[in-house]
Order: structure tokens, then C-alpha cells, then sequence
């Protein structure tokens, strides 16, 4: 299953503003999204609350996963989105 | 003030001056789940849509961090994960709105667990849970409604976080059923000038829409008040905007000044009050700071608060209260849960004797964040029953590196007949007129029945006043007061003739009281003071100085 490990950008970590951006692109893209913590067990990436929950931080590494015929592009979108400081938008 | 024939009053207890008609906008309470659990299974999306639509519209119309919020909870009532859960349970068997309240609950449980941000949002949670389940049993929308026109505020009681969503240039009046006058929503509408009712028994029945007129100094809320009330409310906001534009330090007509200070809890009140006019901080209460805490704040943390709000009012005067916890103001990591008579037990300075380090960590900080901004804080310790307390508390303070004045609040009998021997040792005194009353009358103050004798009019309390003002002057210390009273416009008179150096008050009360002490001399204000300490009754002593005082102030106050 393709996979994009990507730090995040955001300098409050992934909080509400972020979560909520994440999930609704995520939500948005058509096909199931998971999101982990490096050696964590995922969890929706449409889900703004369980994004929260993994109470990641700035300069924490999370994992995406999609699969689908446009699971590459999603994931490459995805990973965009959260490698910026979405705080400073 | 004549009322139409058919009007209908509400009586409660007024807090602030004003007088204002405007449309009634009711706040709903959070739903309780029905016996029998309620909603029907086939609305449990089409709920969760029309919450997360209606919040979405909201965050759109908002702009900043209220649009960040409102779009956070639109996502929240979105949530798959949340819906999903919901689903689950009704199919397992449980009614619709059951299932939301408990699927919110477990996140609500996971965010408290984890703690910090994610804590701050169970707020956001509990409202879509609230929102959703009012859906589903056909209530009205809980929390304040969006308001669109200038209102006034109905409500059973306000949660902290519907007060503090209130968008403010547009809320006339608060008036609530339930709460006390020193409840959170009073005091935050004191600090923001709004007028307010509380206690106002049977306002709930008035419908959304129906105009009403609010009179905070009269404590009443008229349904449908007549033309001559619209003028009244008229002359009298006028008035009170004139009285605003005097920006003059405190000082009698003849010129004795007294210092007018602002009471404050947060670094948000802190900022609010530095652009006001006032001469400084008369009571800054740090235990707001602690209040919402299951640990004590580290030193820190506390540093950084303190840094702000010495900050906020560089050059000017602050006056720190060390923690004041207890009795009304439980503290998580503080209070002994099997305190019998906790207004009587170990609250304030009495803490030292259980967690000392607490009081230390706190000077420390203060210290640190006095040097930090280039500031001389006052510093005074809450609950002093003896001189010994006071030289004990002045000695912590001093090897904490505190350099400004340090002195100790009055709210004891005790220190107050004694406070010659409190003054050897301590740099001023304030005296806290509610805990004052409330020792002197033997009189719980969370006990609504009694409050006649709460009355800051007592005879008994005002002696006790006196007291400590005499021995105050008589070595050139200063004697304030940061109670309820000083925002009275009529006792301030009598205060300041009593010898009293500054008053403290929530921001809305500082422009009467100016105007009533520059409209009279010292020499009146004494005269004042001793009509109100010859009073045999709380009542005769506060209709003697009206009596007394200037004809026009007591009508542009309606006092």
C-alpha cells in the first residue's frame, strides 16, 4: 500500500486548525486515508477528532496510507498539506 | 418610573448602574436526556448534518479566532469516527440521543486524558453534543444565540464559556434567572460595563423577541416597559457616556486625591483595564490562574502570567494578591476535601501551614517577573488574622527578593481591631469588604437567604473599617479598599470620608464613582462617614448619606 512519511510543519503541532484541515482534504479525496505516528496504529484521516488524539507535534514524523488508483496523488497532496506551518495561513 | 398597565416586573439583584430596553435573546441550557432517552433513529444523520451545517454558516460569517472555533466544532459534528460510533450504539439498541451523548463522552474522556490542547477542546465537544442531542429532541438551540441586532441576554444561568462567547458590542444587558451577584457572569459583566440582573426569578418565561427593560441599579427587568422608560434609559445612557469621558485621576471637589483602580483576574482583564483610565491595579486575584489547574502551575508559567500583566501597566500601580483559595474558591491540589467549615478553615495565607512551598514558589515568581519587566509590584497575602501572620508573611516576601511595598489584606475582625499592630509591621493594608461582612456578621456569603446581613451598610462592618483606616493614617500608611463596596457610588463617599486611600472595582463602576467623589468635598465625605456610623440599621445609614449627598448625583446615578 503506498506510503508518505512526512514531519509536521505546523508549529503547534497537529491541534485543531490543522486536524480539521487534514480531514477535510482527506474526507474530500474519495478514497480512505489512515494516519499513524511512526510505529503507532493508524487511524481515519477524515476523522479530525482521531488526528487529534495522536497529539502529534511539530518535527513529529506521521505516516500516511491510501490505497486506490489515486492513492498517489492523495497521499502526495496530503503530505503537502501537512508538511506546512498551516498556524502561519 | 411608571410602568404601563399590563407590564410585568421581575425583581433580582442588579449589578452595575445602567438602564437599557432592548429585544429579549434567550440562551437555552444543555439538554438533559429524557426517561425514556429520545429521537428517533432515522434523524441521527440528518442531526449531525444540520449541526455541522448551521456551524459551518456561522464560521463563514466570523473571522478569526471565533471562526477557527466554530469551524473546529462544524468538523467536530462532521466527524466519521464520532457518527460512526453514534451509529453503532443505536443499532446495539441504545435511543439516538443516548448514542451521541455517550459517543461524545468516550472522545471527551480520550481528550481529557491526554491533557493540554486536546483538554481546551472538550468545551468544543460538549457543544456539539449538546447541539446534536436538541436536535434529535426538538429543543432549542442550546448556548447564546448569533445576534443580530443589540439584545438583551436571557438565560437560566450562563455557563463561563457561553459568557465568554458573547459577542459584546452587541449584548445590552445580561439577566439571568439563577447565579449570584458575585458569580462569574456578574462579575465578568461588571468588568465589561454591561448591565446585569441576576436572580431575576419567572424571567425565563419572557419569549425571544419581547422587549424589556433592564435597570441594573433598581435590580429589575420590566416586560414591555412604556415610552417614558425608553427616555429614561435614553438620559441615562447619555449620562453615563459623559461620565466615561472624564478621565481625571480620582480626587474630591477640593481637590484630596484617592486613588481609583481597577480589580482584576486574568491577563485578558489585565490589557483591557491598561487602556482604560484608571490608576493601576487594586486587586490583582492570582487564584484564576490556579482555579481550572489539577497541579500547580510551575514557577514558569506563573512568571510569564505575572510578566504580562506588570507589563501591562508599566509605571503604573498593581497590587498582588498571593493566592486566595478555599472556602468558595476550591483548588484541586490545595484543598483539603474534609474541611467541615471551609470559609473558617485553612483558605488563604492559612495555606502556608500545609503546602508553604506554594506561597514560596509564588513570591518567587513575582519577584522574577518584577525584575523581568522593571516593575515594583505591591504584594499583599488574602486571610490575615494577626500581626504575627502579617511580619510572618512580610519576612517570605522579602527573602522571595520582593522590593516594592508588601502588606496584608484586612477581611478578619481580628486584623482589624488590631491593625495598629498589623500597620508596625505590614507596608499598607487593604481591606476586602465581602469577607469582612461576611466574618463580622457571622454570615456564610454563598448563603442567598441572608444577604440583608451582608449589607456593607452594617453599622458593625463600617466600624470595623474605621478602625483600620484611624490606624492606618495615623502612620501614614495607605488603607484601600478592593471590595464590592468601593464601587458603590454612595459608600465611596463614605470610605473615603472614613480615611480610606484607594478604591478597587470591576472597570464599569470606576466613571460613577469618580464623578460622585469629585462632586463632593472631604470635609462632606466625613460628614458621610459619620451619618452612616451613627446609623443603627444598614438601611437608615445608606438613606442618611443619600440624603446628604449632592442632589445631582444622586439622580444621574439613579442612586
Amino acid at each position: 500500500m503506498p506510503e508518505r512519511t512526512v514531519a509536521i510543519g505546523s508549529r503547534q503541532g497537529l491541534h485543531a486548525r490543522p486536524a480539521t484541515l487534514l480531514a477535510q482534504a482527506a474526507g474530500a479525496a474519495g478514497l480512505p486515508v489512515t494516519i499513524a505516528k511512526a510505529g503507532g496504529s493508524p487511524v481515519d484521516a477524515a476523522s479530525m477528532l482521531l488526528v487529534m488524539t495522536l497529539a502529534a507535534a511539530k518535527g513529529d514524523e506521521v505516516v500516511l496510507a491510501a490505497d486506490g488508483p489515486d492513492a498517489d496523488r492523495v497521499l502526495d497532496e496530503l503530505a503537502a498539506l501537512l508538511a506546512r506551518d498551516l498556524d502561519d495561513e | 418610573m411608571s410602568v404601563a398597565a399590563h407590564a410585568r416586573t421581575f425583581q433580582g439583584v442588579g449589578v452595575g448602574r445602567g438602564l437599557v430596553v432592548g429585544p429579549v435573546a434567550k440562551a437555552y441550557p444543555s439538554p438533559t436526556l429524557p426517561g425514556d432517552g429520545g429521537g428517533s433513529p432515522a434523524d441521527l444523520v440528518p442531526a449531525f448534518d444540520r449541526v455541522a451545517q448551521a456551524l459551518t454558516a456561522r464560521a463563514s460569517a466570523a473571522s478569526g479566532a471565533l471562526a477557527d472555533v466554530l469551524g473546529a466544532t462544524a468538523q467536530m459534528a462532521a466527524d466519521p469516527a464520532l457518527r460512526t460510533e453514534a451509529a453503532r450504539r443505536v443499532e446495539a439498541g441504545e435511543t439516538p440521543a443516548e448514542a451521541v451523548d455517550r459517543a461524545v463522552a468516550r472522545f471527551v474522556d480520550m481528550f481529557t486524558a491526554a491533557g493540554g490542547m486536546l483538554a481546551e477542546r472538550v468545551t468544543d465537544l460538549r457543544s456539539v453534543r449538546d447541539r446534536v442531542v436538541a436536535e434529535l429532541l426538538g429543543l432549542d438551540e442550546p448556548g447564546v444565540p448569533p445576534l443580530d441586532e443589540p439584545s438583551v441576554v436571557v438565560a437560566a444561568d450562563l455557563a463561563p464559556a457561553d459568557t465568554a462567547a458573547l459577542d459584546v458590542a452587541k449584548v445590552l444587558a445580561i439577566v439571568t434567572q439563577h447565579g449570584g451577584p458575585t458569580g462569574h457572569t456578574a462579575i465578568i459583566a461588571g468588568q465589561l460595563g454591561i448591565p446585569c440582573v441576576v436572580r431575576a426569578s419567572g424571567v425565563m418565561d419572557v419569549p425571544t423577541g419581547a422587549v424589556v427593560a433592564v435597570d441594573a441599579a433598581a435590580g429589575t427587568v420590566v416586560l414591555d416597559p412604556d415610552p417614558a422608560v425608553h427616555e429614561e434609559a435614553q438620559a441615562r445612557s447619555e449620562a453615563a457616556r459623559r461620565l466615561a469621558q472624564d478621565t481625571s485621576a480620582g480626587a474630591t471637589k477640593d481637590g484630596h486625591t484617592v486613588k481609583l483602580l481597577a480589580n482584576i483576574g486574568t491577563v485578558q482583564d489585565a490589557h483591557r483595564a491598561a487602556g482604560q483610565p484608571v490608576e493601576g491595579v487594586g486587586l490583582f486575584r492570582t487564584e484564576v490562574l490556579f482555579l481550572e489547574s489539577a497541579t500547580a502551575p510551575t514557577i514558569d508559567e506563573q512568571v510569564a502570567v505575572y510578566s504580562e500583566v506588570l507589563g501591562a501597566f508599566s509605571g503604573g500601580k498593581v497590587v498582588v494578591r498571593t493566592l486566595d483559595a478555599g472556602a468558595d474558591k476550591p483548588l484541586a491540589f490545595a484543598t483539603q476535601p474534609d474541611e467541615e467549615n471551609p470559609a473558617l478553615g485553612v483558605r488563604g495565607y492559612r495555606l502556608v501551614r500545609r503546602v508553604p512551598e506554594l506561597l514560596r514558589t509564588q513570591l518567587e515568581a513575582l519577584a522574577r517577573a518584577a525584575e523581568a519587566t522593571g516593575t515594583s509590584p505591591w504584594v499583599m497575602a488574602p486571610m490575615i488574622s494577626t500581626a504575627q501572620e502579617a511580619a510572618d508573611f512580610v519576612a517570605t516576601a522579602r527573602e522571595a527578593g520582593l522590593r516594592g511595598p508588601v502588606g496584608v489584606m484586612v477581611e478578619v475582625p481580628a486584623a482589624a481591631l488590631r491593625a495598629r499592630d498589623v500597620l508596625e509591621v505590614a507596608d499598607f493594608v487593604s481591606i476586602g469588604t465581602n469577607d469582612l461582612a461576611q466574618y463580622t456578621m457571622a454570615t456564610d456569603r454563598l448563603r442567598g437567604t441572608l444577604v440583608d446581613l451582608l449589607d456593607p451598610w452594617q453599622p458593625a462592618v463600617l466600624e470595623l473599617v474605621a478602625t483600620t483606616a484611624r490606624a492606618a493614617g495615623a502612620v501614614e500608611r495607605s488603607a484601600g479598599v478592593c471590595g464590592e463596596s468601593a464601587a458603590d457610588p454612595l459608600m465611596a463617599l463614605v470610605l473615603v470620608g472614613l480615611g480610606v486611600t484607594s478604591l478597587s472595582m470591576s472597570l464599569g463602576a470606576v466613571p460613577a464613582v469618580r464623578f460622585a467623589l469629585r462632586s463632593h468635598t472631604l470635609e462632606q465625605c466625613r460628614a458621610a462617614a459619620e451619618a452612616a456610623l451613627a446609623a443603627r440599621t444598614a438601611q437608615d445609614g445608606r438613606a442618611a448619606v443619600r440624603a446628604l449627598a449632592d442632589p445631582d448625583v444622586v439622580t444621574s446615578l439613579a442612586l
